[in-house]
């Protein structure tokens, strides 16, 4: 976990809809400044997260738990105080850029309405507040394409001017939900670097959720693992990388081709992921587990240190880690013979 | 050397679109002079950004669009014209999976009829021989008798594609094209469609045409790969060698744009500016304006695709040094 006060901490964050959870009691700590990866497939619950802390879902979840900002329980919090946190101390980004921005709309009264709103800026200094954003996020020609619509732009000018939009309200904290997932490889690439230089030039906090483990990697100094509503691993993404705890941790990365070295057999993980509906007893990974015997269909296992700075919620693997990882080893040896 | 299986010679594909509601027509060159050859359970991959003219490749070597120009030739003989009985007949030999199954899946049939559909329309066996097919196809891609009874959206996204992969080899193809099969999928599915496929490929000696956006992908099922860009190959050779030292600057920029888990955004080639608009393509070699080596003749001339040695073509001036010093490629 990370220092004494965090910016951001969820306590027990848990989401049901129509008496269905969907997310359970997930904790999370993020520092000033901190970058943060939430990494999991659809359904894991990692923008489920996020939306239940900005208070963004519909009025039929049912929300528990604490988001705490700078102490203040954001779940407990008015609609007002919402409003005036999500866009100025909070922004968060979509997928797709397109549906987000109004078609109708140019891009000055687009950033010029955040403005307004979260600094209380008017007249002229609006404009050249959103030059200046245009300028930061690197669209060239900024000037002039203030006056522009969002059709004129491409999907990765249309993301850059999403991240100004959620800069004008200068936040401690960026949420950005799959920023690149549809764009190009070579854009994804220009967009993960305009994130990480904005993040370095302003101090703020970034949560980057993707299902791309090699997205999250880049950018992010450490990663959270979710499935099926819970976070299952956490830690500094250079370790968790290097040498991957948690069952289905080393099986999303067995899962993933290389691209140098000589080729294997992917280590794919068996059958799909529970239905929310009707999950099964213990842990939710358990029968898609190699290393699954009958403790895992008791309790849940919680999520606990394994060593300082990271965190694994599995029965097995918490006591009999360096078993796992030597039983994990005989049976995909093809698996250890990549290249470095 | 024997015949290749697939013959693709200098195909061209253009498409005529108004901008806004009185534009003026313009024509953009989705394919402009596209050639390869596959042989028999070969794999050639073929990985490109959108609008790079991958996915109608694809469309127009199974004659599904005509060609503008050049020829396609499938096992010796010039593909027949797409949608005549000869074209028909010769479908059954020649297969195609997208990367959206529940859209290529009929949502009021169960999927073990929409399996046996192809055998009906091709008229291959008797009535019992197909059924019992069917089961054999259900068995070879990972799914029960009891998935054959079932609709599409009974099925998860994974199962589905398993069928739509059944499918397309009940009729027992010599040559499949998948359009981003996986792409829809999750990861950890994606790795058990992409071992099938290497698994069935294998068995059935299929040739495939594999394309995707995802490098790592390509690389897995592909023994040679060509990079596209607007519309054209920019770099052609086998996957591993192709991945490991690409000499095109796009490939280059590519492959360090791939995304590799436990790294940090360091010494990577972010190319600059956005993808072109095929609509307005840019002079000489298309790619000038986002490369970090054009030089001044990069503008002018348009570069073809030659051996650089090694197995490798490529199409650039730089890379090529002088074109006359350079042999042509086939």
């Amino acid at each position: 976990m990370a220092s004494a006060s965090p910016l951001i901490r969820l306590e027990g964050l848990s989401v049901s809809f129509d008496g269905v959870r969907v997310l359970h009691g997930v904790d999370l700590d993020i520092g000033r400044g901190g970058t943060l990866g939430l990494v999991g497939e659809s359904g894991s619950g990692k923008s489920v997260t996020w939306l239940a802390a900005l208070g963004l879902l519909p009025g039929k979840a049912r929300i528990e738990g604490r988001a705490l900002l700078d102490g203040e329980d954001l779940i407990a919090a008015s609609d007002r105080r919402l409003d005036a946190v999500r866009g100025g101390r909070i922004a968060m980004i979509f997928q797709d850029p397109a549906s987000a921005l109004n078609p109708v709309l140019t891009i000055r009264r687009q950033i010029g309405e955040a403005l307004a709103l979260h600094r209380g800026l008017s007249g002229r200094a609006v404009g050249a507040e959103a030059k200046r954003l245009l300028d930061l996020v690197g669209i060239p020609d900024a000037e002039r394409r203030l006056s522009a619509y969002p059709h004129e732009f491409s999907g990765g000018q249309n993301q850059r001017v999403m991240i100004a939009m959620a800069l004008a309200g200068q936040p401690d904290l960026l949420v950005a939900d799959e920023p690149t997932t549809a764009l190009d490889v070579t854009i994804q690439a220009q967009i993960l670097d305009l994130l990480d230089s904005v993040r370095r030039e302003t101090g703020m906090a970034l949560v980057l959720i993707s299902h791309d483990l090699g997205v999250v990697s880049q950018t992010c100094d450490r990663v959270a693992v979710m499935y099926a509503g819970r976070i299952v691993e956490e830690g500094p993404s250079s370790r968790l990388f290097a040498d991957p705890a948690h069952p289905y941790t080393r099986g999303l990365i067995g899962a993933l081709p290389p691209l140098d070295g000589s080729r294997r057999r992917l280590v794919s993980i068996a059958g799909t992921v529970p239905d929310p509906r009707d999950p099964p007893p213990g842990c939710a990974f358990a029968p898609r587990c190699l290393h699954s015997d009958r403790r895992c269909t008791g309790d849940v296992p919680q999520i606990e240190p394994i060593e300082a700075d990271r965190r694994m919620a599995c029965v097995l693997a918490v006591h009999r880690r360096s078993e796992i990882a030597a039983r994990a080893g005989r049976e995909h040896t093809t698996a250890e013979t990549v290249a470095p | 050397m024997t015949e290749p299986l697939v013959r693709v010679d200098d195909v061209a594909r253009t498409y005529h679109s108004r901008r806004g509601l009185f534009g003026r027509a313009v024509e953009v060159a989705a394919v402009d002079g596209v050639s390869f050859t596959l042989g028999r359970g070969e794999t050639l991959g073929i990985v490109g950004e959108s609008g790079s003219g991958k996915s109608t490749t694809g469309r127009l070597v199974l004659g599904l669009e005509p060609s503008d120009r050049g020829t396609v030739a499938f096992d010796g003989a010039a593909l027949p014209k797409g949608g005549t009985p000869d074209w028909r007949r010769l479908r059954a030999r020649m297969q195609m999976i997208f990367q959206d199954p529940l859209g290529a899946l009929d949502r009021r049939l169960p999927i073990g009829e929409q399996i046996r559909e192809p055998l009906d329309i091709h008229d291959i066996g008797d009535t019992a021989s197909r059924v019992a097919r069917v089961a054999d196809l259900l068995d070879r891609v990972g799914l029960t008798r009891n998935h054959g009874r079932r609709y599409p959206h009974e099925l998860s996204g994974g199962q589905r594609q398993r069928a739509v992969l059944a499918r397309a080899l009940a009729t027992t193809p010599d040559f499949l094209v998948c359009d981003e099969p996986i792409s829809a999928l999750d990861v950890s599915i994606q790795a058990q469609v992409v071992n099938l496929l290497v698994d069935l490929q294998a068995e059935f000696g299929l040739a495939m045409l594999f394309v995707s956006h995802d490098l790592r992908v390509v690389r897995q099922v592909s023994r040679r790969v060509a990079v596209m860009y607007l519309g054209r190959i920019v770099e052609e050779g086998s996957a591993d060698d192709l991945f490991a030292s690409p000499v095109h600057p796009y490939t280059r920029a590519l492959v360090s744009a791939a995304p590799t888990p436990g790294r940090r955004l360091t010494d990577r080639i972010v190319l600059q500016g956005d993808p072109p608009d095929p609509a307005d393509r840019p002079s000489g070699c298309a790619f000038h304006p986002r490369c970090p080596v054009a030089e001044a003749r990069c503008r002018i001339e348009t570069p073809r695709l030659v051996d650089v040695g090694g197995g490798r073509r490529a199409a650039c001036l730089p890379v090529s040094g002088d074109a006359t010093s350079t042999r042509e490629a086939a």
